[in-house]
């Protein structure tokens, strides 16, 4: 005998009206990537045999320095969102899938975030 | 889980187009998150100064490094056209079982394109110059 309600215990298990914010974040994010990993492609083929002088003046020039953020904060984004899936999907242990999900989690945020601030250091202080 | 009877598994059925490339997709997308980690390691690198950017240009330099870097570009030009595939299927093209056969033939083939593509400019065989002018 639970006091609590039947959508109480609901909550948080699947689509409390939050059903599809993973799966259209997963396609917006996609959407998003096309251009910009094109982009990006390019760009490191224009890159190949820079010296560290060339490669940095890149990064912190404002356009490259722009869609590289983008791109990075988006990509990982993208893949905490594939992996979170994957693991949903095939690890089947209950504690084993929370723990892989948030360190997959905690690891995209901190290259992330570790990418994005070389970017702006680079375009700052060079 | 007993004995109770389970629907039949992966390895019941024949390969066949769809499904082998569902699950080069989910792996491709696996390798992709791997590949980030040197995408990553790159960037910080080259902030970090030029000592840390000599190592991490030797290592992608190596055969190893250059081992990779070609293996990330095929699963992310897979990723990426059948991505835009699975796109086209979420806004309701191409469902019949025929254009998903057809689809998937068209996905490999540019996915191969833009591959071989990248590798010959990346190893110099095309000239990068010349395109890296127009962008």
């Amino acid at each position: 005998m639970t006091m609590r309600t039947p959508l109480h215990q609901a909550r948080g298990l699947g689509s409390a009206k939050e059903g599809v914010g993973h799966w259209w974040a997963q396609r917006v994010t996609a959407i998003a990537l096309v251009p910009l990993t094109l982009w990006f492609v390019a760009s490191l083929l224009c890159l190949i045999g820079a010296d560290h002088a060339t490669v940095l003046a890149w990064i912190g020039s404002p356009v490259p320095a722009v869609l590289l953020i983008l791109f990075l904060t988006i990509s990982f984004y993208h893949a905490q969102l594939g992996l979170q899936v994957v693991f949903e999907d095939y690890l089947h242990h209950k504690g084993g899938k929370l723990a892989a999900i948030l360190v997959v989690k905690f690891a995209c945020l901190l290259l992330g975030v570790a990418t994005v601030f070389s970017v702006l250091k680079i375009a700052f202080q060079g | 889980m007993g004995k109770r009877p389970l629907s039949p598994h992966l390895q019941i059925y024949r390969p066949q187009i769809t499904s082998v490339m569902s699950t080069l997709h989910r792996l491709t997308g696996i390798l992709l998150a791997l590949g980030a980690l040197q995408l990553a390691l790159w960037i910080v690198a080259a902030a970090q100064g030029p000592e840390a950017f000599a190592t991490i240009q030797a290592f992608n330099d190596s055969w190893l490094g250059r081992a990779l870097l070609c293996g990330w570009t095929a699963a992310l030009f897979y990723h990426l056209a059948n991505g835009v595939r699975h796109l086209l299927w979420d806004v309701g093209f191409g469902f019949a079982p025929a254009q998903v056969a057809t689809s998937g033939w068209i996905t490999l083939a540019v996915a191969a394109a833009l591959t071989l593509l990248t590798w010959l400019v990346g190893t110099g065989i095309l000239d990068a110059g010349r395109i890296g002018a127009s962008l």
